[in-house]
């Protein structure tokens, strides 16, 4: 009792010189989960360039993959100084008693990109039901009635859900008017394409082949269902996808796959960089712009989040990623015949 | 097993009401199945032989990786060089691999649930930042036909040739056992016994490739939905490849009687002069260029090289091989076991999708299945050893 008071009293201390100094520098502390992951360096280069533009400094550290981990780098984070956190969780559920001590000490914490279920965090993210949605229409603005496949994520995933319930959204009331029949529907174990080639193979062999449209949860399952569909001929159905994975946006402007919608990783480091330092500098999470309240997580607890668009890539707008630096012209209208070609490949 | 087998196709097929005994399904089944039983036999050898290799999902994703990588980046306009060399390189990694995994645990002394579990996350690292995570396709398009896809089967005359070679080699076979076992012993099996082995070696292959043909090419269809056939897929034929040399190794070579007498027991065959570190380390080479043919399969029938290819790939492996007969006591396995281990995995896997039976009821039921291999496998042993 008398430890955990001398702890409370400490950190009273503590919270109060943080207040004092920070009208100095925005120290942005930011807990990255797995850096090895090649995306998230692509986060982070946009990231720093928003926090030092808003005059705050960016300090880091990787968990590596562990929880125990994270948690110590949190703690570190703090000590050195940090006036706000941002936090890609590697376990969303061990990382709360981290954030815990943060809020204790009047740190905010930004959830980056997973979310962290705790009531004063702030959630930004891509908003995955509205991924879900933009393939869904995508799809549908091709072929509005027929047979149509959905080869969803990881049973694991809860971004597959997310994903899938977008999707419906937008096919519901076709499905119920009996325009479009579902003929097939299958989860993708760890998102292997070669899983989705399979589910969609037997899929095809069950239906002999009348299948009209595939709605794919990402451009990897798309991937294995194009193949799918080669050996049987029907290549050029629509199929959607995410992530604007190179081969994915070269199947586009050959005509294989009709969307990939894209999570441009620097629009999300930026944002969570002008955010953080908005934060520390004293903002109300409400009052970001474009924050809503959100209450879908698994815990129902509402959270003030921000959710970003995607876009969704098509042989019209090809021309967007290639413009934004994600990908060469060259990889995306590879061997693109000049007489099909989208308006981006000419 | 091969009447659990059948059992089990014949209520897939009351099931699904005819579709699963199909030309067109048995043709994606044998091109599904072919990367699991490749490995599959691979994996037998790593068994009998005591150890136990994690890392092959992995392994998969690094070679195909880096196949797919050398293809696209290293040959890119050099239409044969590129696939040719770029497979002779994924191959090459495979091997090296198996050295290295094969060195730490066999001359290191390092278990090899360790040494492979370390493999099974340093390989999909590796795969990951060789392309940047990013997927690498379209590849070649004859690369492509190993993949069995379009074009990637051996039509119909190789396919009827391939089954006559087949069926010789059967005839052949029986009669060569009942000839040397003549030598030993004064009581011949009965003949009629050796008829009716042959007869239905050769009637399954003769129905194998019969179904295969009967597959009509969907490149090649008139307006009546007929054309030629398809025939044997070139994935099925590595498997061929790979079944004839392993039980070649097993059971004609000083190599496969060394590892079966180490896996019965390792210190009487260190004792009898066997140079059983090298033996381990030439095991786990065999591994690494399976793993590397499993990857060439995997991505050429995706026509992509991904990272996230071959998950849970050691664990199929490990359950075909155990279904079809190995024991991980060590010192007893099957080649063929492991193909029929593996047929029943993925007939059951791609067979409940015809279904419609979601992912996880499919792993509980395969869970289950193996479960009876295992129990099927102690009782008996139990009944023989007494």
């Amino acid at each position: 009792m008398k430890i955990s008071r001398i702890w409370t009293l400490a950190l009273v201390v503590l919270a109060a010189t943080g207040t004092a100094s920070s009208a100095f520098a925005q120290t942005v502390g930011v807990s990255w989960s797995n850096f090895q992951e090649e995306r998230w360096k692509r986060d982070e280069g946009a990231m720093k360039a928003a926090i030092e533009k808003a005059g705050g400094k960016y300090i880091s550290a990787d968990a590596q993959g562990s929880n125990e981990k994270q948690v110590a780098d949190i703690e570190n984070l703090i000590t050195r100084g940090a006036k706000v956190l941002i936090v890609l969780a590697w376990d969303a559920d061990a990382v709360v008693p981290a954030v815990r001590s943060a809020k204790a000490e009047g740190i905010p914490v930004i959830a980056y990109d997973r979310l962290i279920q705790d009531k004063d965090v702030f959630y930004l993210t891509f908003d995955n039901v509205e991924v879900g949605r933009m393939q869904a229409r995508g799809v549908f603005a091709k072929k509005p009635t027929g047979n149509y496949v959905f080869i969803k994520g990881s049973p694991t995933d809860p971004n597959a859900d997310f994903l899938h319930r977008g999707q419906l959204e937008v096919l519901d009331p076709a499905i119920k008017s009996g325009k479009i029949k579902i003929v097939g529907e299958q989860y993708t174990e760890g998102w292997a394409p070669e899983v989705a080639q399979r589910n969609m193979e037997q899929i095809l062999t069950k239906n002999a082949n009348k299948v009209d449209a595939v709605v794919a949860s990402n451009d990897g399952t798309a991937g294995g269902v194009v193949s799918a569909l080669r050996a049987q001929n029907l290549v050029g159905i629509p199929v959607s996808g995410q992530d604007g994975d190179i081969a994915a946006l070269n199947r586009v402007a050959l005509g294989e796959q009709t969307v990939s919608v894209y999570k441009d990783a620097r629009a999300l480091g930026e944002a969570a960089g002008s955010i953080a330092v908005q934060l520390a500098k004293g903002k109300k999470p409400k009052d970001v712009a474009g924050a809503t309240t959100w209450s879908e997580g698994t815990k129902k607890i509402p959270m003030t989040s921000l959710f970003l668009k995607p876009v969704p890539v098509t042989a019209d707008n090809l021309d967007y990623v290639i413009t934004g630096g994600w990908a060469t012209k060259a990889q995306v209208c590879k061997g693109v015949a000049a007489a099909k070609a989208p308006k981006a490949c000419k | 097993m091969v009447l659990v087998l059948i059992a089990i196709w014949v209520v897939l097929d009351v099931l699904t009401h005819g579709l699963f005994l199909t030309p067109r399904n048995l043709y994606n089944l044998s091109i599904q199945t072919s990367v699991g039983a490749i490995l599959a036999c691979g994996m037998v050898f790593v068994i009998v032989a005591r150890q136990i290799d994690l890392s092959i999902g992995s392994l998969i994703a690094f070679t195909g990786v880096l196949t797919a990588f050398a293809q696209v980046n290293w040959f890119e306009g050099h239409p044969t060089a590129s696939w040719v060399l770029s497979i002779a390189i994924g191959l090459a990694a495979g091997i090296a691999v198996g050295m290295f995994q094969g060195w730490w645990i066999a001359y290191r002394g390092i278990p090899a649930l360790v040494v492979t579990l370390a493999g099974f996350l340093i390989y999909r690292g590796a795969a990951f930042m060789l392309a940047d995570g990013q997927t690498i396709a379209p590849l070649d398009e004859t690369y492509q036909r190993l993949g069995g896809g379009s074009a990637g089967s051996l039509g119909v005359a190789a396919s009827w040739l391939l089954g006559a070679l087949g069926c010789t080699w059967v005839a052949w076979n029986v009669w060569n056992t009942r000839r040397e076992r003549g030598k030993y012993t004064e009581t011949p099996l009965p003949a009629w016994l050796d008829v009716v082995k042959v007869v239905l070696g050769v009637a399954a292959i003769l129905v194998f490739v019969a179904v295969m043909v009967s597959y009509p090419d969907r490149r090649q269809l008139d307006e009546n939905g007929n054309g030629p056939g398809m025939g044997i897929g070139i994935p099925v034929l590595l498997l061929i490849l790979v079944v004839v040399v392993l039980s070649f190794l097993a059971h004609r070579t000083r190599f496969g009687r060394y590892v079966f007498a180490f896996g019965g027991n390792p210190e009487a065959a260190l004792l009898a002069g066997i140079n059983t570190r090298l033996l381990v380390v030439k095991i786990f080479v065999m591994m690494g260029i399976l793993s590397g043919i499993a990857a060439v399969i995997t991505t050429a029938r995706l026509n992509a090289g991904a990272n996230s290819i071959g998950q849970l790939a050691e664990l199929y492996a490990i359950a075909a091989a155990v279904i079809g007969g190995t024991s991980l006591a060590g010192g007893v396995g099957s080649v063929p076991g492991a193909v029929v281990g593996a047929l029943i995995i993925w007939s059951l896997d791609s067979g409940m999708v015809i279904l419609d039976v979601g992912s996880a009821p499919r792993q509980i039921i395969i869970g289950l299945v193996l479960i009876a291999a295992g129990w099927f496998d102690i009782a008996y042993n139990k009944r023989h050893s007494r």
